[in-house]
Order: structure tokens, then sequence, then C-alpha cells
């Protein structure tokens, strides 16, 4: 692992100048000349053949959602760049655009050709200001270039125009229908499906949305071939046909209670051990860990046994031991021994309630219902019944059980139910203790 | 024949359709009701309504788009192969947004489905007030019923509840109890789809949702008090009905709205020979699911106290009261003295108001004092044009139309038209007996009018100075207008809540109305006075003369067996 090269970071890590001059010395734009001299279909393929996995959570195979797309289709058809960064402590894309924006939009043009998009949205949270500014940048230069506009690059025919859209600051955004529903001016209520977005997605065209890591992936997929991409990671477990392994270099962002919060690129299939210790600097303080979030709250908790886990899609997910949602973003969030299991609850609730965009009942009503409850076990009235309470509403929201349109729910019910499982007893102590914790009134969350 | 599969739950009272089979899911055996579907497309709530099995549900409506929010009709669903065994796909879906095709199962009373009907509607109440006591939908609120049904005994929320202000003032009808509402999005839908001047949104996120409209526009158009009766708790109230009456005390007559030739099927609400609201009845082949504002806030003139009581006549000038017998029997005298002297001078106005069995029955018996007394058809109130929902933002009509209001404000001048063609050949329009008036060829007018108190009167003044050279005038009606200051005899009339009859709309769909109160005082309805007129003992009867008239009136031919069902019969159209 010592000898792993950063690939993403690349440039980012030397402090390269973000300019379109600065990142074409560097062998910028080298792999869209290689795509544009292949076929769309068989950079689709170089990129199935890679089995690079969606890096914005759910993890779903890249290559194979550009396959979806209904062939000869006569068009439009849209590329979405889900940039609307909102899972909390993650802040890969961010440093993605902010400080090497060339590298994604190779990538948006890439998969534009390999999926015949002629027009790209880039979704950008409202909060990203700077790597809004840096994108707009880019693709300013970029069409000076000839890389964006009509018959790129003297590719007769293929035709591209990038647009930024900038959120409005909404957790819900970042699901992929509500992020074409905000896209095409609505409230974001995610859409059901099917149709999926490769069918019918934004103004009722054959959308595909995929995060800025993946498409920055793509790139260097384009540039270095598959077999390169495979050489990374964590091969699938031929026991599992359900896992389809875990290749390639992933943004590890660690934040919480570190000594040195950071980004970090690493092969997939890193353990929070490793990841704490060796790049995060170690729990503050000199304290231990009690509990890491593996990949964004929505993805449950790892506790202090759990440390070794592989951080990957495959040793991650319900139906592994240490039952988390999933990979999610891969931001590893470490709480330290001395924090309440009830006030991090607490935070979770809080967000997921302050989040949940109110279309299914069961996530609406659940998520504020859970906030009340956890708000009163810290106030300390809390019941012995109540954490039963939380546990099977936290269990009974999501589209896993099939109670919900999309996957907030999931999220938002994962670290409940987890918690509850994971650090029951300290919950136990906490009501039994009669301890009052007074809420701060926490003006950032608005 | 593509068949669907429902599971049938035993019912207390019920006895098991014979058709039911018995099949293997896996350990579970399941009782399901086969019922075929042909090539209609559908979701497993209308396929399981047809199997006569009810799966709860509230965003979805079948004039809506689906959203697939509530999570109230979550099913399970399988596939029953062609060997008879079944493969469940083993996760809830929305029934309204999974269509059925040959050989989907439906289950509806697993573990499962119950024990998530009972968690959504523990969700759906958590931030629900229960003020049932006083809500004006208690007694026919869904989130009762259901509750009711499939739901919890008690809650296990202790906390406070979430307590939005209300929004007394969202419409000049309506009055938002944001609290109560469970954020179907029916109404919203229904403003955007159906109406298409989209008023409603809901406004903030998560359990903080609210229905509200944009600053300074409120829920007013034409359609917008739809949205009630779409409300499937007591968020949405109409204004109009709001602590009136409680519902459970309403005795429910269908009927059809009088208001325009559109001819609603609508629902009467009354109680104790008062009629308190009026709600749209369901009807593909009359309106659809709605109807307007103009058709159900009109009916108050029905209980008004301004109406005629007692027949009048007019002595020194002025109307004087006199009993019912004796206005008849005076009447007839009338009628046959006039027709002694000139059969020809003798007018039948019959207004578009009437039913057709009353007009059967009075052209039958004018007809019948001599032929050459003519009939005519009474003014036809035409307001404006055909007015088409929905609309845009800027209330330009846009395609495909959804909803009509018509111009032409009465229920049924196609029915009274078919008549009088039947006994006279040509119509004679109203405008004819003014010339006929005016040339003083008329001795005796009868004027079966009726209307509502509309606009400006239903006769102008010129009309009725021309009309008061008659020499008799007789008139029925429901108020003192410019018809009853020319007339002899006035006969208090009927309004269309106190008739058995039917009503023919624009498009020839002959539809039935039924009373829901009786006129008051020595009111009596034209029917019942023209069978008093003719000595035809007994009530008025609408199935009979509905016979009767089928028999003697070719273009009624299609209501031969008195019975016109829930829905109406289309005839044979005239044009």
């Amino acid at each position: 692992m010592a000898e792993f090269e950063p690939v993403l970071l690349r440039r980012i890590l030397k402090n390269a100048s973000p300019s379109l001059e600065a990142y074409r010395a560097d062998g910028g734009y080298r792999a869209l000349d290689k795509a544009l001299a292949m076929s769309p279909a068989d950079v689709t393929k170089a990129v199935v053949d890679s089995k690079l996995r969606g890096r914005g959570g759910a993890g779903f195979p890249c290559g194979v959602k550009w396959t979806f797309l209904p062939k000869d289709h006569p068009g439009p058809i849209y590329l979405c760049v889900n940039a609307d960064e909102s899972e909390p402590c993650t802040f890969n894309n961010r440093i993605l655009m902010h400080q090497d924006p060339h590298q994604v939009l190779e990538g948006m043009i890439i998969a534009s050709y390999a999926i015949r998009a002629q027009v790209a949205y880039l979704y950008i949270r409202y909060e990203y200001g700077d790597a809004t500014r840096a994108m707009q940048q880019a693709i300013d230069e970029a069409y000076a270039a000839g890389l964006l506009g009509k018959n790129i690059l003297g590719k007769q025919g293929f035709d591209l125009d990038v647009y930024i859209h900038r959120g409005a600051g909404a957790y819900i955004c970042g699901e992929e229908t509500g992020l074409i529903e905000s896209l095409e001016g609505k409230r974001a209520w995610p859409r059901i499906k099917p149709p999926f977005p490769a069918v019918e997605g934004a103004f009722r065209k054959p959308t595909i949305v995929n995060n800025i890591e993946t498409l920055a992936c793509v790139t260097h997929i384009l540039d270095r071939g598959p077999e390169w991409f495979k050489s990374m990671g964590t091969p699938a477990d031929p026991a599992n046909p359900r896992d389809a392994g875990s290749y390639g270099p992933k943004l590890y962002c660690i934040s919480g209670h570190v000594n040195k919060p950071c980004c970090v690129e690493l092969p997939l299939g890193v353990t929070a051990r490793e990841l704490i210790d060796k790049h995060g600097g170690g729990v503050w303080k000199g304290r231990k860990a009690k509990a890491i979030v593996p990949g964004g709250i929505s993805m449950g908790f790892l506790t202090a046994d759990e440390i070794d886990t592989k951080l990957d899609f495959g040793s991650l997910g319900p139906f592994t031991k240490n039952g988390c949602l999933g990979l999610g973003t891969a931001a590893v969030t470490v709480i330290d021994e001395e924090t309440s299991m009830v006030d991090v609850l607490y935070n979770i609730c809080r967000f997921f309630e302050h989040e949940s965009c109110g279309q299914c009942t069961p996530c609406r009503e659940g998520t504020g219902w859970m906030l009340k409850i956890v708000d009163r076990i810290r106030k300390g009235l809390g019941r012995a019944e109540d954490l039963n309470i939380l546990e099977e509403v936290g269990h009974q929201i999501g589209i896993m059980p099939g109670t919900t349109i999309c996957g907030l729910a999931d999220g938002a019910g994962w670290p409940v139910k987890q918690a509850i499982r994971k650090f029951r007893a300290e919950f136990e102590s906490y009501i039994k203790s009669g301890k009052k914790t007074h809420t701060l009134q926490l003006v950032a969350a608005h | 024949m593509p068949t669907v599969y429902v599971t049938y739950t035993p019912k207390n009272n019920g006895k098991p359709p014979e058709n039911l089979i018995s099949a293997q899911a896996g350990k579970e055996t399941l009782q399901l009701v086969p019922v075929e579907i042909g090539s209609d497309k559908l979701n497993c709530i209308q396929a399981a309504q047809r199997a006569g099995v009810f799966i709860p549900h509230y965003c979805w409506h079948p004039a809506l788009t689906v959203v697939a929010s509530c999570r109230m009709c979550l099913v399970e669903v399988g596939e029953r192969k062609p060997d008879g065994s079944i493969a469940m796909t083993g996760k809830l879906v929305p029934g309204c947004q999974t269509p059925v095709k040959d050989g989907t199962v439906v289950v509806t009373n697993s573990q499962k489905v119950v024990h998530e009907q009972a968690q959504t509607l523990e969700s759906l109440l958590l931030n629900h007030p229960l003020d049932c006591p006083v809500c004006d939908k208690a007694g026919e609120c869904l989130l009762q019923d259901y509750t009711y049904e499939f739901g919890r005994a008690t809650s296990r929320m202790i906390d406070l509840k979430n307590t939005p202000a209300n929004k007394p003032d969202l419409g000049p009808n309506i009055a938002l109890f944001t609290d109560r509402c469970i954020m179907c999005s029916r109404c919203v839908r229904f403003t955007r789809e159906i109406a298409g001047t989209a008023e409603l949104q809901i406004i903030n996120r998560g359990n903080h949702s609210e229905i509200d409209i944009f600053p300074g526009e409120p829920l007013d158009n034409k359609l917008a008090t739809n949205v009630v009766d779409l409300c499937p708790v007591g968020a949405l109230c109409s204004k109009d009905f709001l602590y009136k009456h409680r519902v459970w005390n309403l005795k429910t007559q269908n009927s059809v709205c009088p208001d325009c030739s559109t001819g609603c099927s609508i629902h009467l609400d009354g109680n104790k020979n008062i009629v308190y609201r009026l709600r749209p009845r369901e009807n593909p082949q009359a309106q659809g699911y709605f109807m307007c504002d103009e058709g159900r806030l009109g009916y108050h003139y029905i209980n008004s106290k301004e109406r005629f009581l007692r027949p009048l006549r007019r002595q020194d000038g002025k109307l004087t009261p006199f009993s019912y017998d004796e206005a008849i029997r005076t009447v007839r005298q009338m009628l046959k003295d006039a027709v002694a002297k000139d059969a020809f001078g003798v007018v039948v106005v019959l207004s578009p108001f009437l039913t057709c069995e009353e007009a059967f029955l009075l052209a039958k018996y004018a007809k019948s004092l001599s032929k050459a007394v003519q009939l005519a058809l009474g003014p036809v109130p035409i307001v404006g044009e055909d007015d088409t929902y929905p609309k845009d933002r800027r209330g330009r009509p846009i395609q495909p139309v959804k909803f009509t209001i018509r111009a032409e404000k009465c229920p049924n001048r196609q029915g009274v038209e078919r008549i009088l063609r039947h006994y006279q050949g040509q119509l004679i329009a109203f405008d004819e007996v003014v010339r006929q008036a005016e040339a003083g060829k008329l001795q005796l007018l009868y004027l079966a009018a009726s209307y509502p108190p509309r606009g400006d009167g239903w006769l102008t003044a010129e009309q009725a100075a021309t009309l008061g050279k008659v020499g008799q005038v007789i008139l029925h009606d429901l108020y003192p207008s410019r018809a009853s200051e020319i007339a002899h005899v006035v006969i208090p009339g009927g309004a269309f809540a106190e008739k058995d009859g039917t009503f023919v709309n624009h498009a020839g769909l002959a539809q039935a109305i039924h009373w829901a109160i009786t006129p008051t005082g020595e009111c009596r309805t034209e029917g019942q006075v023209v069978l008093d007129l003719m000595q035809r003992p007994g009530l008025l009867h609408a199935a009979t003369l509905r016979k009767e008239l089928a028999s003697e009136v070719k273009a009624f031919a299609a209501l031969a067996s008195g019975d016109l069902g829930e829905y109406g019969i289309l005839l044979d159209s005239t044009k």
C-alpha cells in the first residue's frame, strides 16, 4: 500500500494550478483524445470493464448504468452531474471541483461522448461558491479551447454544452430524481421509479446522473485502461455472487475527533484503523474511538471493536456482520469515547428531521417522531420502551422495507437503528441516570 | 383472458366468493379471488376493487396523477406461474403505482401488509390533533375510517404534536385547518392538473410541510371547492358548510346539479327539510368526478324564506292567498273556458327547469284540452360562453379539456325540447310568444316557470310589460318576480331538490334526480300540480311516469325500464 500513488489528487497534492494550460501540461485531456478515437460503445465498454462503482453513495456500477439508456434514442439525452455533496462530513467533491476542475470536466466530456449526451448539467450545491466559480472558469476555458461547444476537438457531430445549476441547499437534491426535479425548477421531491432516469429523467428524456468523483475516475480509466483500474482495491468475493468488487482509488474524508482531519486518496479496502491512525493522526487528545461513522452519517456506526473493518463496498452493507448500510460517501467520522451517543443521535435525528422532504408519510412523520423521542431522552424524560420504538421506526422506514420512494429514509433510520443496537447499554444507563442535557440552539443547520 | 388474483379476507357476515382458489406461496397458503381484467390498464387498487377487496389509500385518486406518497396502499405482489405456484417479490409496494398484468397476485392481508398499514396510520396520527368532536369531516373522514379498520387503538407517541397555525382564509370559500392535514397533496395536484390555476403549493419541509397559497393569491377559481371533497381528512373545509351540520345526520340523495347543461351528478345532503350541501358524485358519463362552485354553492334559494308558500290570486290588483284545492279548481276552469273560447289564444310555456316527466304531463294535459293549444319553450338562460378547464396561469384554457362549465344555465332544455317537438312538431321559442302577445293574439298564458333566482330575473322588463297585456296569466314560480307582478294566479313551484324526475344534459344523457326535501307550506311540485289538474289520483311516481313517457314519446324510448341507474342513460341524439 505504501507505494500507492494518488491518481485523483495527484495534481492537487502538488498544488498545481487549476488552469487548462497547467492541466494539459500534466497530461490532461489525453484521455479525451483517446476516448474520441474510440466509438461511444467502446468507451462505455471500457467503463463497464473497469467495474467502476458510483462514488455518490449507492455504489451502482457506473458503466452498467450507462447501458440502461434506450438504444437508438433520437435524443436529447442528458448528463446530470451530481455535485450536491450534502452528506455530512463529506468534502471530496468540493476538493476535486475547486482545485482540479478540468479533471472533472474531462470526465464529463468523456461520459457525454459515451452516452451521446449533448447537454450536461452540473448541479452544484449552493454552499460551494468557490467550487462553482472554479468550475465555471474551467468551462469557459474549455469553450475557448474547443473542448466544449460544436464538433469538439474536430470530432464531427460531437457537440456538448455544459451548464452549471446551483442548488438551494437541500439534502434531498442529492437523490438523483430529486436532483432532476430540482433542476427542472420544481420542488425536489424524488420521483417514483420506474421509470428510472436512464429511461425518463430530466425533461422526460433519458438522463444519466453521475457523481463528480465517479466522473473523475472515468477520466483515468480512459487514460490508463480498465485493467490498471482493476489492479487497485478489493476484488469481488467469488463466494458471494452479489459482490461486484470494489476497484479503484477512493477519496476518503476523515473528520470528527481526530488530530488531522483530511481527505486522502487510497485504494478501496483500507481499514478504518489505518485511516484514523495513519492518515488522520489518531484520535484526538489521546482518547480512544467509541464509534466510527464509515461513510456519512446515514450509513450507521462501527463500534471500536469493528475498527478493523475494511472500508469498501463489499465489507459494509446490510447483510454483513457490521450491518452498516454501505460504504456511502466514505466520509469517516470518528466519535471519541467521551462523547455521549445520545448527543450524537440527537444531532443525527435533528439533521434528518430537517432534511426529510416530507413526501412519504413514514419518513416525514418518522424522522420527526424519532427526533422528539431522542430529544426527550436527552432532556431526562426517556422511558425504556422509547428505545424499542426508535429501533422499530428506524427499521421500518426506507426503500429497503419498501415503505418510501427514495433512500433518504433508509439513511435516516439506519443510524438510529444501529445506535440503539450497538450502544443500547449506554442509552439505557442514560435514561436510568435521569441526566438532563439541554439543547443548544444551533444556528448553523438552518 | 388476463386474470389477476387478489387475496380474500374473510369478513364477519360475508360469504366467501364461489370462485375462491387456494394457492401455495412458499410456506403460506393464500386464498385468492381471481378477477378478469381484460385489456384494461389497472393498478393494484383498481384490480382489487373489481375483486371486491378494498385497499385503503389517500393520495391516489383516479382523476389525478400518481405520487405514491401516502404509503397507505402498500401491498405485496407476486406472480402466479402457469403451474399454479406463486412467487412473491417479498417487498412492500404501493398499490397505486404498481400495475397489474396477467397472473399478478396482490396480497392485501399478509402480516407485513397489515403491520405496515397500522404503522402508516400511527404515523399519520402523530401530528394530527384528533379534534374530531369539532371537525366538520368527522363521520366521513378517511383517517377515522381507516384507523378504525386498519389502525392501532392507541398511539405510542407521548410528545407534543406540531401545531401549525390554521389558515382560515385560504380562499373565499375555503378554510385550511393546517394541523389536520396528512399531506396527501391531492388538493395541490387538483389545482395544477384539473383547474390548472395552480394556486396551492406545499411549503416547508419534512414534518413541517404545510399546504399554502402564494402570497396575495387566494384559492379562488370556479372549481376551487372540489379540494374540500378531495381532502380525505378535515383539513380543507368549505366555509359554506363549516359548523352547519354533523354529517351523520345528513340524508343523502343522488341528484343532478340544475345550474348548467353539463348536468353534474351530485349528492344532495339534507336533513329536516333543509338542504345543507351539494357534493359531486362520480359519473364517467356526465362530468367525471368534480363540480363547479357556482353549482355547488347555488342551492341556497331552496331554503329561502322569500319563496311563495301558498297559491295566490289577484284581487283588487293585489295577490292574495287562497287554498290549493280552490287554486286547482280555478286554474282548471280558466283553462277550459279559454280553450272553449279560442284554443289558439292559449299558450303553455315550459321552462327548461322542469323535469321531463313534468314537461310530459303538462304537454299531454294541454294537448288533451285542445290540439290547438300552443306549447312553447321558456327562456333559456345563456351566460357568457362555455368555460373550460384546465386553464393556464393567465386564465387561458388549455387542452385536453377536463371540465366544462356551460353557458346554458339550465338543466333540461334538451329534455323539454324533445317533448315539445313530439307534441307539436316545431319548437316555439319564447320570443314568438312575446310577439304574439304584442299582437294581441293571446288570451291565456300558462307559465310553468320555476326559475331559480339568478341575475336580473328570467323575464326582462319589456317582456313582462308585453305579457302583461294578456288577459289571463297563470304562473308557477318560486319567487316574487316580474312575472308574478303580471300574473293573475300564482301557484308556488318546486325546486329541483324537491322533485323526482329526469334531466337530460347537453349530451343527451338522461339522469334521474331524487327529492331530498319536501316542498314547504302549500307548495307542490309542478308535476303534482298537473296531476291534480288532470284529476289523476295519487302522488307523482317518477319511474311509472318515465315508463309512460318512454312508451308515448319516441325520443325517450331508451328509458323504457323506468330505471336510469346511477349514471343515467344516453338518449339517441336529436342533432
